[in-house]
C-alpha cells in the first residue's frame, strides 16, 4: 500500500515506529496534491512551507506518546479559522480574510501533534451540497473528475479521497460530511451536537453545525473524535458526551444489535442501485450478529422543509455580519450607508447564498414567523420525537447516504431541487441533534461510490462506530481507491 | 378639554460589571478606541458568545428591587437590524422569555407595574469626523451588559416619572448593580406618551422619545410632547405613531422614523446560547442576601435615631454616604451629629472637591473622634471644622492632629476668667458702649478674647465669663 493511502492510524503508528518521518508523510502528500490538485481544487490554500517547517518540529521533539494521530497531516475545511492563515468561508467576502485566533477543533488537532496541509475547499459558507457554489471554483471528484464530489465538505472529501492528506475536519449541518464522504467512497462521521466545539467555525446554521472527520475508516473516525470531542468553555453549546476513548473501546463485536432500516429512507426516488448496497450493509451486518428490522418513522418526511426553513433563518442572521464594516469585501462605489451595504452584499454574496438569506430573512418577517418559523420548530420537535420512538425498538439507523451517486458537475445548478433532495435521508439527524455516519458500501455501475449512513441515539457515537467498523472487517469498500489516484 | 397624558417607560441600565456579558473584555469607560475588544464582541466570524453569570445575578437583584416574578428558564434572542455600530447584524436580546416580569414599585403615591426586565447587550459608537466626512467605529462598548426595564403605562405626570427614575437610580446604587448616571450614559431612558381625554379608558396613539439625557431634560420633553400632541388633537388632527428625539437646546422633539418605517428586527430564539435556568434556591438566595435599601433604610433612621425625615433623606441620598452615616452612628456617635455633620461640612467638602460621595477619602473613625473631642468639651466645634478640613484629604489622626497643632479647648476656667479681666482693662472703650447699650461691643469682646485663647476657648464660657465681670464691676 502506497503511503498517501494508508490510513491515519496505520500512518501513526509508522511514525512512531521510526518506519516514516514526519517530514517524509507531508512531503508525500504534498506531492499527490502538486500533481494533481491543480484539476481536482480540493485547496483554497495549500500551506506548503508552514507545513514542512511543522512536521520538522514535530520529528525534532518527537512525542508518539501525545496521540495515536500524532505528526499525521490533514485538510481542515476552510470555514474553521486559524491563526494568521486565510479563512475563506468559500467566499468573495472573505477572500482575504485572516483569522486572529484558531478554532477551538483546529488547537485541538494541532495539540495532539497534526500537521495541517491545506485548507478544503467548500460551498460559500457551506450552503450547497456539490462544493460548486464556492468562489474558488468547483471541486472535482478523484473518482470521476466530471462528477461533484458532493458538500458542502467537498474539498475536504476529495482531498482525502485523492491521498493529499490522511484525514480532514469538515463541518456538517445538513449532511456536509456524511454527503461527500458517501460520494468519495470515505468514513465521515457527524456527533451528536453539542460533542465538538463551534468556537471558530464560522457559522452557518448554529443549532445544526457540528465538527467532524471525514477518514478512511470508522476507526480513525474514533481517533479523530477522541481528539476534538469534549465541553469548550468558549462555546455553550458543547456538552460532556463523557465517550471516555472512543477507539480504545471500539469492537467489531455487534451480536445482537438491532439495526433499523426505515422505510421512508427506501421508498421513491431512490436509485434501485443505490438501494441494493444498502440493504447488503444490513445483510452482513446481520452475518455478524445484529438484528435487523424494519421501522417507520413517517416524520422523517418533513425533514427537507422543516430544515430549510430553520437553517436559512439562523444563516440569514449569521450572515449579517458581513457588512463591509469591519473586515473583509466592501463594494468600491457607493453613496451612503444602505448603499454600502447593499452592493457590498449584492457583490460579495453568491447566489446560493442570497437565496438562502432571502428565504431566512422571510420565515423570520413580521406575519410570517408564526407561519414559518415557528411552525418549523413544531415540526422539528416532532421529527426528534418520531426518531426517538425509531430508537426505542432499535440501536441504530441504516440508510443510504443520499437517493443517488455523484451528479455530473453543473447538474445539480440547473436543478436547486435535485440538488436539495440529495440531503434527504442525512438532515434528519440535523434536525434530531444526534450522531451519523457515513461509510463506504460498494460502487454503483458507473464505479462511483455509494454510502451507507447509521444513525445512532444521543451520545450513540460508539454505537455507530462499532456497527462500522465490524461492517469493515468483513467489507473492504473503504479500501478502495479512486482510479486516478494511482492505485498503489 | 381636559386631557390626560399617559406614559410607560423603558430605561436601560448599564451594569457595573467587570467584565462585559458575553465575553472577558474590560467594560472600563473611557479607554482608547478599540482598545477592550475580542473576537466575540467585536463578532468576528466563528466566535461565539458565553453569558457571563454576574449579569443574571444584577439582574435578579433588580427584578427583586422592583418586585417582579423571576423566569426559571429565560432565553436569549437575536434582534436583527444593520447597523455600523453593531458588528454582527444582531444585537442579543431577550424577547420570548426575559428574566423578570410583572413588578411594581410605589412612587409619588402611585403604583407603576414593571412589564419586564431583560437583559441584552449594549452596541458600539460611531465617531463622525466632520473635516473628512468619515465615520469611525469604536467597539469598545459592544457587549456591555444592560438591562432594558419597561414600565405599564402608569404615569400621568412628569413628576411620577422622574420620581421614578430617582427611585430607580437609588435602588441601583444601593443594589451595587449600577452607578446610574445619566450623563455617562450608564442609565438611558425613552417615553412613550400619549394622550386621551381625562377619564378615557383607551389609549390614543403613542410616540415614542429618545435621547432624553438628564431628568431636567425628561420633564421638559414630557411638557413639550403632550402639548405638541393636544395641540394636534384639538386642531382635528392625528397624531402620528412614530419615534421622536428629544433636541436638549431647543427643548423640542423631532421625527426620527414612522411606524412605516419602523424596523422589523425578525427577532428569533438565539441558538449559540442555552436556556437560563434558575433555581429557587438561587433566587431565594439573592432575595435573602439584597442589601437594606434607601426607603427601608429612611423608616429604620426615623424609628431607631429619630432622624428627621429631611435628615434621613439627605444622609440616603446615595449608599456610600448611608453607609458612612452607619459606621459613624456604630463608632458612637449621637445619630443628630452624625447627620449635621455630613449634611454640613462632609457635602460641602465633597462638592468643593468635585468627589461623589463613593469617592470620600475620610474615613469614618475620623468623623466619629471629632465628634467625640466636641462631646467630650475638648475642642469647640469651630476648632473641630478647622480639623475637619485639615485631616479631609489625609488618613491624619485627629487627636495628633490636635495635638501637634495646640488645639486642645481651654479647660482652665481661671486662664479664661484672667484673659478676660485684660481684654476688659485694654478696652475699656468697648466696656463703656456695652454698658451704654451697645450689644455689638459685646461680640467684639468675645472676639477679642477667642483671640487672645487662639480660639481654643470653648465659646459659652467665653460668654459667661464676660458677662459675670461686665455686670459685676
Amino acid at each position: 500500500m502506497k503511503l498517501t493511502h494508508l490510513t491515519a492510524l496505520e500512518l501513526g503508528r509508522a511514525i512512531a515506529q521510526g518506519d516514516v518521518t514526519i517530514p517524509q508523510a507531508t512531503q508525500a502528500a504534498l506531492e499527490e496534491m502538486a500533481a494533481r490538485d491543480e484539476r481536482l481544487n480540493s485547496c483554497i490554500t495549500i500551506l506548503e512551507e508552514q507545513a514542512m517547517e511543522r512536521s520538522e518540529a514535530l520529528q525534532r521533539g518527537l512525542k508518539p506518546g501525545l496521540s495515536p494521530l500524532y505528526g499525521v497531516p490533514l485538510l481542515l475545511k476552510d470555514n474553521l479559522c486559524t491563526q494568521g492563515v486565510r479563512t475563506t468561508c468559500g467566499s468573495k467576502l472573505l477572500e482575504h480574510y485572516v483569522p486572529p485566533y484558531n478554532a477551538t477543533a483546529v488547537d485541538r488537532v494541532e495539540g495532539a501533534g497534526g500537521v495541517c496541509l491545506g485548507k478544503g475547499n467548500l460551498d460559500e459558507f457551506a450552503m450547497g451540497s456539490t462544493t460548486e457554489t464556492s468562489h474558488f471554483g468547483p471541486t472535482r471528484n478523484p473518482w470521476e473528475e466530471s462528477r461533484v464530489p458532493g458538500g458542502s465538505s467537498g474539498g475536504c472529501a476529495a482531498g482525502v479521497a485523492a491521498g493529499f492528506a490522511w484525514y480532514a475536519l469538515g463541518s456538517d449541518t445538513g449532511g456536509s460530511i456524511r454527503q461527500p464522504a458517501g460520494y468519495c467512497g470515505l468514513t465521515g462521521i457527524k456527533p451528536t451536537y453539542g460533542t465538538v466545539s463551534r468556537y471558530g467555525l464560522i457559522a452557518y446554521a448554529s443549532s445544526f453545525d457540528q465538527v467532524g472527520p471525514l477518514c478512511r475508516d470508522a476507526a480513525d473516525c474514533a481517533a479523530v473524535l477522541d481528539v476534538i470531542q469534549g465541553r469548550d468553555l468558549r462555546d455553550s453549546t458543547t456538552v460532556d458526551g463523557d465517550y471516555g476513548g472512543l477507539l480504545a473501546a471500539l469492537t467489531p463485536d455487534i451480536r445482537g444489535l438491532r439495526v433499523g432500516l426505515p422505510v421512508e429512507c427506501f421508498g421513491e426516488g431512490l436509485n434501485p442501485q443505490v438501494a441494493r448496497r444498502v440493504q447488503e450493509v444490513a445483510g452482513v451486518l446481520e452475518s455478524r450478529g445484529a438484528a435487523v428490522t424494519w421501522v417507520t418513522i413517517p416524520e422523517l418526511e418533513w425533514g427537507m422543509e422543516t430544515y430549510y426553513v430553520l437553517a436559512s433563518a439562523e444563516a440569514s442572521s449569521n450572515l449579517a455580519r458581513y457588512d463591509g464594516v469591519k473586515y473583509g469585501f466592501r463594494a468600491k462605489e457607493y453613496k451612503n450607508l444602505t448603499q454600502m451595504y447593499e452592493n457590498t452584499r449584492s457583490q460579495g454574496f453568491g447566489k446560493e447564498a442570497k437565496v438562502r438569506i432571502l428565504l431566512g430573512t422571510f420565515v423570520l418577517s413580521a406575519g410570517y414567523y408564526e407561519a414559518y418559523y415557528k411552525k418549523a420548530l413544531a415540526v422539528q420537535a416532532q421529527v426528534k420525537e418520531g426518531v426517538k420512538r425509531a430508537f426505542g425498538v432499535c440501536d441504530v439507523l441504516l440508510t443510504p447516504v443520499t437517493p443517488n451517486t455523484a451528479p455530473r458537475l453543473g447538474e445539480s445548478l440547473t436543478n436547486p431541487m435535485e440538488m436539495y433532495l440529495s440531503d434527504l435521508y442525512t438532515v434528519p439527524a440535523n434536525l434530531a441533534g444526534l450522531p451519523a455516519l457515513s461509510m463506504p458500501c460498494g460502487v454503483d455501475g458507473q464505479g462511483l461510490p455509494v454510502g451507507a449512513q447509521l444513525v445512532g441515539p444521543r451520545f450513540g457515537e460508539q454505537v455507530i462506530l462499532n456497527a462500522a467498523h465490524a461492517y469493515q472487517q468483513e467489507t473492504d469498500h473503504h479500501k478502495r481507491v479512486p482510479r486516478g489516484g494511482r492505485v498503489g | 378639554m381636559n386631557w390626560e397624558i399617559v406614559m410607560g417607560l423603558e430605561t436601560h441600565v448599564e451594569l457595573s460589571t467587570e467584565s462585559k456579558i458575553f465575553c472577558s473584555c474590560s467594560t472600563g469607560f473611557g479607554g482608547a478606541p478599540n482598545s477592550q475588544c475580542c473576537p466575540v464582541c467585536m463578532g468576528l466570524p466563528g466566535a461565539l458568545p458565553v453569558l457571563n453569570e454576574k449579569v443574571v445575578e444584577y439582574g435578579v437583584k433588580v427584578g427583586l428591587a422592583l418586585g417582579c416574578t423571576i423566569t426559571p428558564v429565560s432565553r436569549f434572542d437575536r434582534k436583527n437590524y444593520f447597523y455600523p455600530d453593531l458588528p454582527k447584524g444582531y444585537q442579543i436580546s431577550q424577547l420570548y422569555a426575559p428574566l423578570c416580569r410583572n413588578g411594581r414599585v410605589e412612587v409619588a403615591g402611585t403604583t407603576i407595574g414593571i412589564h419586564e426586565i431583560h437583559m441584552e447587550e449594549d452596541a458600539g459608537k460611531l465617531y463622525h469626523d466632520p473635516e473628512t466626512g468619515e465615520t469611525r467605529c469604536d467597539f469598545n462598548r459592544c457587549g456591555v451588559p444592560l438591562l432594558e426595564i419597561v414600565t405599564e403605562p402608569d404615569f400621568r405626570t412628569a413628576q411620577q416619572v422622574v420620581a421614578y427614575l430617582e427611585l430607580l437610580r437609588e435602588h441601583l446604587q444601593y443594589l451595587g448593580v449600577s452607578d446610574g448616571k445619566m450623563e455617562e450614559g450608564s442609565l438611558r431612558c425613552d417615553v412613550n406618551l400619549s394622550v386621551r381625554p381625562v377619564g378615557g379608558d383607551t389609549l390614543g396613539t403613542r410616540t415614542e422619545m429618545k435621547n432624553l439625557g438628564s431628568f431636567k431634560g425628561i420633564a421638559r420633553a414630557i411638557a413639550y410632547e403632550s402639548q405638541r400632541q393636544i395641540a394636534l388633537l384639538e386642531r382635528g388632527e392625528r397624531v402620528a405613531q412614530e419615534t421622536r428625539r428629544f433636541d436638549e437646546e431647543r427643548g423640542e422633539t423631532f421625527s426620527m422614523r414612522s411606524k412605516e418605517e419602523a424596523r422589523d428586527y425578525r427577532y428569533f430564539p438565539e441558538p449559540d446560547l442555552p436556556p437560563v435556568v434558575l433555581s429557587q434556591e438561587y433566587i431565594k438566595h439573592i432575595r435573602d442576601h439584597l442589601p437594606e435599601l434607601g426607603e427601608a433604610k429612611r423608616r429604620r433612621y426615623a424609628q431607631e435615631y429619630q432622624l428627621p425625615e429631611y435628615d434621613g433623606q439627605m444622609v440616603t441620598s446615595h449608599p456610600a454616604l448611608a453607609r458612612f452615616f452607619e459606621e459613624l452612628v456604630g463608632l458612637g456617635a449621637p445619630p443628630k451629629q452624625g447627620a449635621n455633620w455630613i449634611m454640613g461640612e462632609v457635602l460641602g467638602a465633597l462638592s468643593e472637591r468635585g468627589l461623589s460621595p463613593e469617592q470620600l477619602p475620610m474615613p469614618p473613625k475620623t468623623l466619629a473622634r471629632l465628634i467625640a473631642l466636641v462631646a467630650e468639651g475638648k475642642l469647640n466645634r469651630n476648632t473641630a471644622v478647622k480639623v475637619f478640613q485639615a485631616v479631609f484629604d489625609t488618613d491624619e489622626d485627629v487627636d495628633e492632629y490636635v495635638a501637634a497643632h495646640h488645639l486642645e479647648q481651654v479647660q482652665d476656667v481661671e486662664l479664661v476668667e484672667k484673659t478676660v479681666a485684660l481684654v476688659l482693662e485694654d478696652n475699656p472703650r468697648s466696656v463703656a458702649d456695652y454698658r451704654g447699650g451697645k450689644e455689638k461691643a459685646f461680640g467684639f469682646l468675645v472676639g477679642q478674647t477667642m483671640g487672645r485663647l487662639q480660639g481654643k476657648a470653648d465659646p459659652q464660657t467665653v460668654r459667661r465669663v464676660l458677662l459675670e465681670q461686665l455686670t459685676k464691676k
